[in-house]
């Protein structure tokens, strides 16, 4: 008799509400301390430790959940849980000293045996950890004393610190690893409070914080996938922030509204033409240069990103230092991209296919290049597919000739060494490029093999490369200390407060 | 009468669009024109161009094409197979093949119609192909029940009986006496199930589940347009106005048509 | 009677387990791996595995037919993949959206549908019938959903006495929340309506062409009077069926409305269960609204057979 729970629950609620409204209108003179920010995706349940799914990152992040280092607001890796840590000479041990005095919300203390506990479980056989190959190269965590840890890599693995930024690498505690699903407790400055599921996430600022405490006392994470909802709740001021906000065609409404204040930041979403590039006739590099040549990005920039969005010539984040600009490589040019299909041996053109995931870039973007492939003799059939079915069929199935899609992962141009990879490019040199990058630890020396890997995909023309996916930020013009830029998926607001 | 008029002038227009769409459309509705979005109707674009450029009454017209093709063959394949099973079911009255098709229609009748459609195009994929197989399947029973009926009636009437004596089979006597009496019926429910499947294809479309891109569809652009509404209108009201008047005229029609066949119901009715 | 009862109780079984067969098996052929869905591009296929088998993806087809099933007879609905929450408690929490926002809608329509009904009905051939009857005819062949976005236009967007979707949920107070749900419950309630004053009307024109009622005109009774005191009554037999198809119908069929408002209601679950490839919940939710529509449908006829025992032999 569910039913029955449901109607309780809901009276019971029902209590707790008014008097909260009660206090808020008697505390009415104080400066505003609650906010309601809302989001595209609901997380399927709240531990960042088992899903791919970024929303459940974008909600705990930094709030609930932190790990042994964390991302700063520009992408930098800071100390987190660690205040500090010491590497061995030959790069392979990893020494951390903890913070003192952090506890977990349910009061229990944060120690060296929660650490070893958190990263064995993500590294371990059965762990359902989905970014586990961020901690392969763990051979061993050891407890040294309470606020000591140790941790042993099997080869120097400069990006190690990084890894241990991730929302995947997060600190959880044992005692209550089982109900992390539904009641996550973490260390962070906000504590979990209420979840109505479809609807949104309740967090209330954590009193025993270890570190500076958050300057709000209320946070609720609204869930609005629809883009005309989406408009519609922040027109109203039902929402105070949307972060990810879903339609580009809304931003220069707001941009005139004086109530509102719109923050265009860079994320790390490439956003590419994937080719599958063991498909005749892509296989063809000539093919391929043909359609490189037969997109303009700026017009589906323009068409369906609304003008928002920074060109690419390869993949690489464009705020990166280590960027190089090619979009000159793949110039505009559709009479050079009909003459290579001539060459080629397809003076006709050919017919593929182009599987498209949900998104609207993905979406607008694929009809965009649907027709202006069409145009140089390509035609290529448009499916619209859902994420489990593009997973499956593009992804894993690899039964697609063309794609589109964002690869949001920070520093992600190492899948171009894996063959298997699902667009197929099966280039030794470049192989060999990332196992010397790997081993390199002379910045200079990076830069440029950094450069040449670019460089390198970009003349073999592996996918068609499109524009970085901007991140737009709607809020109230009011609110202060939301993050831009996205270089992570996360919505920190232990520094947001109201003007 | 005047329902038949207006509805069949209203059906002509839009069936009128989509024929000439085979010919002749103002502008090619697949090519974009990104310079030229979201404008606002003139004399070049007479109801305007969308978020890509492209003319919005060209992609009204091919529109037409896709609802009309897709709802008829709906009713098609409930008419191909309702009417045959529906036949059957009075031929038998009363026998375990009559209960097992009546009983099958019940099923299908209960079964939410446009949740299932959404099921079935989610998990064959979405093309207007599934759209017409998902439409079509709830357009059977309702034939098959309304042939039924109306062959039921006709199994006692005397010229029927006197077919039965002269030793007529009971699947000749179906197709030779039955069938040509309830063609009327049978009219008048196509043109208003062809009307629901033009409004059921206008909502898969909708939802992303009816014709894929480049085919243009009603539906879809209206959900194109729907971010869009606050600032431009016009994309959205076109494509509403062409399901309304289409669905209107096949509804009048419908009536008109009705009223035709059966003149008590005329009288009664107006 | 008992013999009919149990009859139509028999094949009332046969209809819902070929229903739960059938909505099964669809959706067993449904590609997409939900364990690949919920890990993203970067699982590995052990962690697949393993996901794979704490969601019970691994026993075999009839096993797993068979473990929902018998679920459902029990009342266990089955727990959700992506949520991790017990399936029944989904549905309860979506149920207090779409159980009033159905009530609300089938309000609206029967306030609509009777006065416009039997106005035109008693004023057969006037301005006034000519004028409903258009009317309706509009509001059948209007689709909902563009009808809705209009409302959103004018009254959200432009008016703003109504936000444009959501729902602020019944903690906001009886007030908010019906007004949450009124943009959506008209939309809902428009085609209803026009289908409902028309049926109305016509029954009641049916109705008044019978004898008793000319009995009644004999005796000196004005039409208005004659339509109120006899033919309201008898001809309510019709309306009410459509009413009871009505209610079914916007139970499971407002799925388009409750995307455009952004409802978290069944349809809405659905759809998104269905994206998410949270296959158990697409079964349990389609399976219960079969089984509302099944049970009314028999509920309808055992009234019917009730009133009138010459429907028994039919059928």
């Amino acid at each position: 008799m569910t039913m029955d729970y449901q109607k309780a629950g809901r009276y019971f609620k029902l209590g707790l509400i008014s008097t909260a409204a009660l206090a808020a209108t008697a505390g009415i003179a104080l400066a505003k301390s609650d906010i309601v920010v809302a989001m595209q995706l609901e997380p399927p349940h709240l531990d960042p430790t088992s899903a791919a799914a970024g929303a459940i990152d974008s909600v705990l992040y930094s709030n609930v959940f932190e790990g042994l280092t964390r991302f700063g607001p520009d992408g930098s890796v800071n100390p987190g849980l660690a205040k500090g840590w010491e590497i061995s000479e030959d790069g392979k041990t990893y020494t951390f000293m903890l913070r003192e005095g952090v506890t977990f919300h349910d009061g229990s203390a944060m120690d060296a045996e929660d650490v070893k506990f958190s990263l064995d479980r993500a590294r371990a056989e059965d762990s359902a950890n989905a970014q586990k190959a961020l901690f392969e190269g763990i051979e061993s965590v050891e407890v040294v004393d309470p606020l000591t840890v140790k941790v042993t890599l099997a080869a120097p693995n400069g990006s190690f610190l990084f890894n241990m930024a991730w929302g995947d690498a997060v600190i959880v505690a044992p005692e209550t690893i089982a109900d992390i699903k539904t009641t996550p407790i973490g260390t962070g400055a906000f504590t979990f409070k209420n979840w109505v599921q479809g609807d949104k996430i309740d967090l209330e600022k954590n009193a025993a914080y270890w570190g500076t405490p958050a300057k709000l006392d209320k946070v609720s994470f609204k869930f609005i996938s629809d883009p005309t909802a989406a408009f519609a709740a922040v027109m109203a001021e039902d929402v105070d922030a949307f972060v990810g906000f879903p339609a580009p065609e809304n931003l220069p409404q707001f941009e005139a509204d004086p109530r509102f204040q719109v923050l265009v930041g860079s994320t790390e979403g490439e956003t590419i033409l994937s080719t599958n590039n063991k498909m005749p006739p892509f296989d063809n590099v000539k093919v391929r240069k043909a359609l490189a040549h037969a997109i303009d990005r700026q017009a589906i920039i323009d068409g369906a990103m609304f003008g928002y969005g920074t060109p690419i010539g390869t993949h690489f984040a464009p705020h990166n230092p280590d960027y190089v600009d090619l979009t000159a490589n793949s110039a505009y040019d559709p009479k050079m991209a009909k003459a290579l299909l001539a060459e080629a041996g397809y003076a006709d053109g050919f017919k593929t296919t182009l599987k498209l995931p949900p998104p609207s870039y993905a979406r607008r973007g694929g009809e965009i290049i649907a027709a202006q492939l069409r145009a140089v003799g390509i035609e290529a059939e448009i499916s619209n597919l859902e994420w489990a079915q593009w997973l499956e069929q593009v992804f894993r199935g690899k039964d697609y000739g063309l794609t589109i899609v964002s690869h949001t992962e920070p520093f992600d141009i190492g899948i171009y060494a894996r063959p298997d990879y699902y667009f197929q490019y099966d280039n030794p040199s470049f192989q060999q490029l990332m196992t010397d990058l790997g081993a390199e630890a002379d910045p200079a020396k990076r830069s440029a093999l950094l450069a040449t890997a670019q460089e390198t995909i970009s003349g073999d023309y592996v996918n068609g490369y499109l524009f970085q996916l901007a991140y737009p930020t709607v809020a109230n013009a009011k609110v202060q200390g939301l993050w831009k830029d996205a270089p992570t998926q996360a919505t920190d607001l232990t520094a947001v407060y109201w003007q | 009468m005047r329902n038949l008029w207006l509805g069949g002038l209203l059906t002509a227009v839009f069936a009128g669009m989509a024929v000439l769409s085979f010919l002749w459309t103002p502008y090619d509705p697949t090519v974009l024109d990104i310079a030229n979005k979201i404008k606002a109707p003139t004399l070049a674009h007479p109801l305007g161009t969308d978020h890509f450029g492209r003319d919005i009454l060209s992609m009204i017209m091919v529109g037409a094409r896709t609802s009309i093709a897709v709802a008829l063959v709906a009713v098609g394949i409930g008419m191909a197979l309702g009417v045959p099973l529906g036949l059957m079911a009075a031929a038998r009255k009363g026998s375990l093949w009559d209960e097992v098709i009546m009983r099958g229609n019940d099923l299908v009748f209960a079964f939410p119609s446009l949740l299932i459609a959404i099921m079935i195009t989610a998990v064959f994929g979405a093309s207007a192909l599934n759209a017409i197989i998902a439409i079509g399947i709830f357009n059977i029973p309702v034939f098959a029940r309304l042939t039924r009926s109306g062959a039921l009636s006709l199994w006692s009437r005397e010229y029927v009986m006197a077919a039965r004596v002269a030793g007529k089979g009971a699947a000749r006597i179906s197709v030779e006496h039955i069938l040509p009496n309830v063609a009327n019926l049978l009219i008048v429910q196509g043109t208003i199930q062809f009307s629901l499947g033009i409004l059921a294809e206008a909502g898969l479309s909708y939802v992303g589940l009816g014709a894929q891109p480049p085919t243009a569809s009603w539906g879809r652009m209206l959900a194109d347009s729907q971010t869009m509404i606050s600032f431009a209108p016009h994309m959205a009201l076109f494509p509403g106005l062409a399901i309304l008047l289409t669905v209107l005229g096949l509804n009048l029609m419908g009536d008109g048509l009705r009223d035709l066949f059966d003149p008590k119901l005329r009288r009664a009715r107006s | 009677m008992l013999h009919y009862l149990l009859k139509r109780l028999a094949s009332l079984g046969l209809s819902l387990v070929v229903a739960s067969l059938v909505i099964f098996l669809t959706l067993e052929v449904v590609p997409g791996d939900p364990a690949a869905y919920m890990l993203g591009i970067n699982a590995q296929e052990d962690t697949l595995a393993a996901l794979r088998d704490e969601l019970g993806l691994n026993g075999s087809v009839a096993e797993r037919y068979l473990s929902w099933a018998g679920g459902l007879l029990v009342g266990d609905f089955g727990t959700s993949y992506t949520y991790r929450t017990p399936v029944a408690e989904m549905i309860g929490e979506r149920l207090w959206v779409s159980l009033p926002l159905a009530l609300y809608a089938l309000a609206l329509s029967t306030l609509i549908a009777f006065p416009a009904g039997i106005w035109a009905a008693s004023r057969r051939g006037s301005a006034v019938d000519v004028g409903v009857m258009g009317i309706t005819q509009l509001g059948v062949a209007i689709p909902n959903f563009w009808f809705a976005m209009l409302m959103v236009l004018i009254f959200a967007i432009n008016l703003r006495w109504f936000s444009a979707g959501g729902f602020v949920g019944w903690d906001a107070g009886f007030g908010a929340a019906l007004k949450s749900l009124t943009l959506p419950a008209v939309a809902l309630a428009l085609p209803q309506a026009s289908i409902l004053a028309r049926v109305m009307r016509s029954s009641l024109l049916d109705t008044l062409s019978e004898d008793f009622i000319r009995t009644a005109r004999a005796k000196g009774l004005s039409r208005g009077q004659a339509l109120r005191r006899h033919a309201l009554r008898n001809a309510l037999i019709p309306v009410l069926t459509i009413i009871g198809m009505q209610f079914s119908f916007l139970l499971a069929g407002a799925i388009i409305i409750e995307n455009v408002f952004f409802l978290p209601g069944l349809g809405r679950l659905v759809f998104q269960s269905i994206s998410a490839r949270d296959l158990i919940v697409v079964e349990s939710v389609v399976m219960l609204l079969v089984f509302a529509v099944i049970v009314v449908n028999f509920l309808v006829d055992l009234t019917y057979a009730i009133v009138d025992p010459r429907l028994r032999g039919r059928r």
